[in-house]
């Protein structure tokens, strides 16, 4: 048995890192923006069933299209539906969905991409040149082929674009692998006698973290680029359940009308994905710094 | 060089064989067959074994896929589903409208994010640096349907500028496609701006950091000189390659665009074909991605192979 | 001379961290220089002494500023200039040669090119008049085949000709002032020394004056005539290079002057305890004080300020310290020791590990060599071959040769890191399996290794306790309290606090993190212990303390070494034996004493040569050849191409014979003993008198 007195340590060994890139990401301000704009979006995307107003079905039959007012503080669709309800509420699958499909994508791919890296040879060759034919075609092409097939279930869009981001995530962990497959502290490890499960575990995948935590921060930011583009274009989540992207298809037409049924789904959507973009830049940031110059002495 | 281009076309064959098994395996194997696709719910037996007859679709997967794969390399992707007309001419229209709207966005992006992240670079953490690197930042971000979305609302809604939808038939003359083009080529154009732009903002501050640009300065260059012979032709060099991922992007990525405005080019007959499980269609439109693909990829390295003096004598 | 060339007024310039504060890197200093003057600089790495240099051609790295003090350059002070005037200053006025001119060249450039843009705009040279000065600047600094060479790029040249490209840019403005920034740092010694040469002949007919940065006495010594010495961004002493050399003052020179490992010595040096204060650590009082053994309440609390000595016989001998009368009549400083004083040599010791014919090559195989010839790469060459060599039992065989001679290959393939072609290894009687995987898994604590560079081989995620857990969890039944003893009682051994088990290879010192490495490979209890250049990356102040270490844990544990290294001072205060290796090849091998004494192999004695000690006005006696080596030759001795006695066809045809010159003392060469006895000077006695 391995003592267990050593988890706590562990634990805040790791914290100590996390609280770490905290502070590098609190130090810009683009990340501190950022950062805002995101736990405000998970704070509603949690929240938002308890918060709305209305029912996002509920049809207020006098006011179609209505502009905003005290009732419907973002005004209402053709249906007569309260916009401030539907816009609520309408991240929580798109953003479920992606933030799921990263880690899928992140797991598979990046263990897989420091594999490759690590085992070399004939095996990563061949590998990579399927994963070099599988970057041909465009993903979201493979995802709709993929969804169309199976239909639009939440498990199937999950999978699906966990597959097909994973595809290029091999790429990025093999490349940052292979900086330190060659390094010295792994010849070390291998000339000890290391198994090899241990040198992979051990010494090469701590040192691999925060390429994998920026790479799952940008791989979410584009997983719900992608899946509000599916529903936008009627092959990602399904009505009646609300959704930015498909909300902005509905309402587009109506543009001339009233323009708010778009521009309010279109605001929330993007100011999230821009969040997410800001806080990940600054986070690549921190962490592509020199951190041993960061650490106290 | 010769041996090197040989190798490169080699290499080139046995991807597009992969990719060539991949779209046939994707579209041939998922769960139901053409037939089950087509029908969908009114599917009856008789009318599926009638399908199944008519296309071959009993026959093993292997054999359809070197008959689909020896057809095709003759140009020849059969007929429609929903059309009923032969792939290739429904494609070929689409097909330049497509290249019409992709080489626009391109001849737009390629100068526009190279100077901007060029510029970004050389003055790093100043304002301009700080503009741009957070306007494309947003530009990144933000969906492609979304600025489309936007741009229809305030340029064709608010000031009556350009047509928000197009109207238009797939063989339609160029002239009169013009005006339809401008605003998804100006959405494609931002959309791929920013990640250009990123790429050569953070490959100009290493080169601009690195000790070969320090000692030019040092001789007493002046300026100019240092940054356009010595630092110059080593931002671009190691750009090449991502433009070419760009130029694929932009002539292959492009369904979103071409939905939101009615474009008639490939991308808005794959979502079409998609929809009504049209499957040889699909299969031509997205093995002619890849070739595309790998095609510019191909052009890319050896172009690189070319220019840089370093990989020249390495690959001889 | 009314005028100085340059006069450097209370200069201090610092960096703002992202913290917001100031690090002040040059502290205050003022110092001058002559027309012609050779002037060489000496400090730890991270003293400063770049930043100063850069300083000189009003340049100031990113996030620099100057905080305080002038730069002036016959009388102008040059970061009051106008970019223009300044830039014309540059290249022109004062040039530099950078430490690593393959990172200094622009690679899409050719390299006449680059020459030809400093002589256009300087001189305004052009056409054929242009071309011809860009030849004879080549060919100035001897380099081979110019018509040739202009046109080539930077990476189709080798290390020693790219520097020498560099040097001939720089030269190019006709300067009056060169900065050399680590023009050697690098390099192998033979090239080095024949840079060094070079620099000395140009100052010689050119008359330029010299600010030489390095952190090699030894170098500077070849080149300059007189010496300042940094530490922590100030100047601590100034003056003559022969007086400071005889008759250091500040504690610091003394201490550096002392820890460098001499040829003409056969004991290693006294480290300097401590280390450097990092930038921004600054205390008031002296910034020396915490290795100063002189220190006392006034070094603590008012800083020395740099004042002449004014001793007879001496012109201008600067020191920055409040007790240099008390340091001068403490005696003289550096005390060698023999490592080997009181241990037994057990000529008998039963081998450990025989190497037999061994040939090593990093060619690929089967379907890989196919594609790799198909593909039109070169077949890589044998790396090692015939390599035959026994290790005994506690004994230190050194390996040494210059780099990509094969040292690190062979510690690779018997480490189990990289199978042999060819050729059988025996460990402790029993032959021992190719790969560590195929080992029994009781061999693999037996063999450890250690690295060069003590930043790559420690994982920088992992904490001291992680990294010392993993050999004891790896080979010893022991308990998680069992194993934090043990690591806690390893770290002591190597003269390191339990208090570093819990911090990460970023808070540590270079010297601390190579005693790291080094607990790691004892913890494994080894019998033989591969020391790759463990101590190259290292100061020489810790360099010592480090090697210290390393015989006193083979005097208490017994374990076997195979030293790797080029530095021939340090092979022979460590060796028990000595193997020299040349492109693979053994020239020679023998007892450490009869290696440093003649006959010599030619190689060798061309090795032993090139060695700058720090000997004032001490040139190379014979030199090797200065020609890049793409491969073994294919017969013949493996330095025929490079040697300067090289008698005729024989070398280039038939292998040389292994000549026996005392027991255990082989010499490969075609050469007969007696006439190398004969013609060969003693290099040892020779080196540690200056010969101006
Ligand atoms: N741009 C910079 N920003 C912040 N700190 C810097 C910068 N450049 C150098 N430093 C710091 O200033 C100190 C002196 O650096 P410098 O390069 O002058 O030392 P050096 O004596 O030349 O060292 P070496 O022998 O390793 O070349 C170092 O601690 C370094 O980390
Ligand atoms: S001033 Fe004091 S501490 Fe500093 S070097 Fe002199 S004696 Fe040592
Ligand atoms: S054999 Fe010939 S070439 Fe080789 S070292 Fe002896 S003299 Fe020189
Ligand atoms: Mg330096």
């Amino acid at each position: 048995m391995r003592s267990l007195s050593a988890v706590p340590k562990r634990l805040a060994q790791s914290l100590g890192w996390i609280a770490q890139v905290w502070r590098s990401l609190r130090r810009s301000r683009q990340g501190t923006i950022g950062l805002i704009i995101v736990i405000v979006h998970m704070f509603i995307a949690v929240a938002s069933p308890y918060i709305v107003p209305y029912a996002h079905h509920d049809i207020d039959g006098k006011n179609r299209l209505a502009a905003p007012s005290a009732e419907h503080p973002f005004g209402t669709d053709s249906f007569g539906r309260d916009l401030f309800t539907r816009v609520l509420l309408g991240g929580r699958a798109a953003i479920g969905v992606a933030l799921l499909a990263a880690a899928i994508a992140v797991l598979w791919g990046g263990l897989l991409g420091i594999l490759l890296a690590f085992i070399g040879g004939r095996v990563d060759e061949v590998v990579m040149r399927f994963v070099d034919a599988l970057l041909a075609i465009p993903g979201l092409l493979v995802v709709l082929l993929i969804v169309v097939a199976l239909g639009t279930e939440f498990s199937v869009l999950i999978l699906t674009l966990g597959y097909a981001y994973g595809v290029s995530t091999i790429r990025v962990a093999r490349g940052a692998a292979l900086g330190f497959v060659a390094s010295d502290f792994i010849t070390a490890a291998r000339a000890r006698g290391e198994r090899k499960t241990n040198i992979v575990l051990r010494e090469l995948i701590p040192n691999l973290l925060d390429v994998l935590l920026v790479e799952y921060v940008m791989r979410a930011s584009w997983a719900l680029t992608a899946i509000s583009s599916l529903s936008y274009l009627g092959f990602g989540i399904a009505p009646p359940t609300p959704d930015w992207g498909r909300m902005v298809f509905e309402n587009q037409v109506l543009l001339a009308v009233s323009p708010w049924g778009t521009l309010f789904p279109v605001i929330a959507l993007a100011s999230l994905i821009i969040g997410i973009n800001l806080a990940g830049d600054a986070l690549s940031k921190a962490i592509g710094l020199d951190r041993s110059q960061e650490a106290p002495t | 060089m010769v041996k090197l281009i040989v190798q490169r076309l080699i290499f080139s064959v046995i991807t597009l064989t992969i990719v060539a098994i991949v779209v046939f395996a994707m579209t041939d194997l998922l769960p139901g067959d053409w037939a089950t696709a087509y029908f969908g719910r009114w599917a009856t037996e008789a009318g599926l074994a009638a399908m199944r007859e008519e296309y071959g679709l009993n026959r093993p997967a292997t054999e359809r896929f070197a008959e689909w794969l020896s057809n095709a390399l003759q140009g020849d992707f059969g007929a429609s589903l929903s059309r009923n007309e032969p792939v290739v001419e429904l494609i070929s229209f689409r097909l330049r409208n497509s290249l019409l709207l992709g080489g626009l966005a391109a001849l737009f992006t390629i100068p526009l994010a190279t100077l901007l992240g060029i510029i970004a670079g050389l003055r790093r953490d100043r304002t301009p640096d700080v503009i741009i690197s957070t306007g494309s930042i947003v530009g990144m971000s933000t969906p492609e349907f979304v600025i489309g979305t936007l741009l229809i609302w305030i340029l064709s809604v608010g000031l009556g500028l350009f047509p928000s939808i197009t109207l238009l038939n797939p063989d339609a003359p160029i002239a009169d496609l013009l005006p339809n083009v401008v605003m998804p080529t100006v959405t494609l154009t931002i959309a791929s701006s920013a990640y250009l732009l990123r790429m050569v903002r953070t490959i100009t501050i290493n080169v601009l950091t690195s000790d070969y640009v320090e000692m030019a300065t040092l001789k007493g260059l002046p300026r100019a000189r240092v940054v356009f012979r010595h630092a110059l032709p080593n931002i671009l060099l190691p750009t090449i390659n991502i433009m070419a991922l760009m130029l694929s992007g932009l002539l292959g990525g492009t369904f979103v665009v071409e939905v939101v405005f009615n474009y008639p080019g490939l991308g808005r007959a794959l979502v079409d074909a998609v929809s009504f499980r049209d499957v040889p269609m699909i299969q031509a439109i997205a093995l002619l991605w890849a070739v595309m693909y790998v095609f510019f990829n191909l052009g890319a390295d050896l172009v690189t192979t070319f220019l840089d003096p370093r990989l020249r004598s390495l690959r001889g | 001379m009314s005028q100085k060339l340059l006069e450097v007024d209370g200069l201090t310039t610092g960096f703002r961290t992202r913290a917001g504060q100031f690090v002040q890197v040059v502290r205050n200093v003022s110092l001058s220089m002559g027309r012609g003057e050779t002037l060489g600089l000496v400090g730890e790495s991270g003293c400063g002494k770049t930043t100063f240099g850069m300083t000189l051609l009003g340049h100031l790295r990113p996030g620099g500023q100057v905080l305080a003090g002038s730069v002036r350059f016959e009388g102008v002070d040059v970061f009051d200039l106008p970019p223009d005037e300044l830039a014309s200053i540059r290249g022109q006025r004062v040039a530099v040669i950078p430490q690593s001119a393959s990172s200094a060249l622009t690679p899409t450039m050719r390299v006449g090119e680059q020459i030809a843009e400093v002589l256009t705009l300087h001189l305004g040279l052009a056409g054929a008049e242009l071309e011809e000065r860009v030849l004879e600047l080549l060919a100035q600094v001897h380099l081979p085949q110019v018509d040739e060479l202009v046109r080539r790029f930077p990476h189709e040249l080798s290390g020693g000709q790219l520097q020498r490209v560099a040097i001939a840019m720089g030269l190019a403005g006709r300067p009056e002032l060169l900065v050399l920034d680590e023009p050697t740092t690098g390099l192998d010694v033979t090239t080095q020394a024949h840079i060094l040469d070079l620099l000395r002949e140009i100052q010689e007919s050119t008359g330029t004056a010299m600010l030489y940065i390095s952190h090699d006495m030894g170098a500077i010594a070849r080149v300059c005539d007189r010496l300042a010495v940094m530490y922590a961004g100030e100047i601590v002493e100034d003056g003559a290079i022969d007086d400071v050399f005889a008759d250091p003052v500040h504690p610091y020179t003394r201490g550096l002057l002392g820890s460098v490992p001499r040829l003409s010595y056969a004991g290693l040096p006294q480290a300097m305890a401590g280390r450097p204060p990092a930038p921004g650590e600054d205390a008031v009082g002296c910034a020396f004080v915490p290795r100063c053994a002189f220190a006392d309440e006034t070094c603590r609390t008012i800083d020395p300020a740099l004042e002449p000595t004014d001793r007879k016989g001496k012109i201008r001998h600067l020191v920055q310290c409040h007790h240099w009368q008390r340091v001068v009549a403490s005696g003289p400083s550096g005390q060698m020791r023999d490592l080997k004083a009181g241990l037994d040599q057990d000529a008998e010791a039963e081998p450990l590990l025989e190497l037999t014919e061994v040939d090593i090559t990093y060619a690929k195989r089967g379907l890989a060599a196919l594609v790799a010839r198909w593909r039109g790469e070169p077949e890589p060459p044998t790396t090692v071959s015939g390599f035959t060599i026994t290790i005994h039992r506690g004994e230190t065989l050194a390996l040494v040769g210059e780099s990509g001679s094969g040292k690190s290959t062979i510690a690779r393939t018997i480490a189990g890191l990289l199978p042999p072609r060819a050729g059988r290894i025996d460990f402790g009687g029993q032959d021992l399996a190719s790969t560590v995987e195929s080992r029994p898994a009781e061999m693999h604590h037996r063999i450890q290794i250690i690295f060069q560079n003590p930043d790559a081989s420690l994982n920088p995620r992992h904490t001291v306790k992680q990294i010392l857990d993993a050999p004891l969890r790896l080979y010893f039944e022991m308990d998680g309290k069992g194993r934090l003893d043990r690591s806690g009682a390893l770290l002591e051994e190597v003269r390191l606090t339990p208090r570093y088990l819990e911090r990460h290879p970023g808070q540590m010192s270079g010297g601390e993190k190579q005693r790291v490495a080094v607990a790691r490979a004892f913890a494994a209890e080894p019998d033989l212990v591969l020391c790759d250049e463990v101590t190259s990356a290292l100061d020489v102040s810790v360099q010592a303390a480090v090697l210290e270490l390393l015989a006193g844990l083979q005097a208490d544990r017994g374990a076997a070494y195979l030293f790797i290294s080029h530095d021939l001072a340090v092979v022979r205060a460590i060796a028990d034996r000595v193997a020299v290796l040349y492109q693979g090849r053994i020239c020679e091998v023998g007892p450490v004493a009869d290696i440093y004494a003649p006959p010599y192999h030619p190689y060798t004695e061309t090795l032993l040569a090139a060695v700058p000690e720090p000997v004032p006005g001490a040139r190379a006696q014979l030199l090797a050849k200065d020609v890049q080596e793409a491969e073994p030759p294919a017969r013949g001795c493996c330095f025929q191409r490079r040697c300067p006695r090289r008698i005729g066809s024989i070398c280039d045809d038939e292998t040389p014979p292994s000549q026996l010159a005392a027991e255990g003392h082989v010499i490969r060469c075609h050469i007969p003993l007696e006439e190398l006895r004969e013609s060969q000077v003693d290099l040892i006695s020779l080196s540690s008198v200056a010969t101006h």
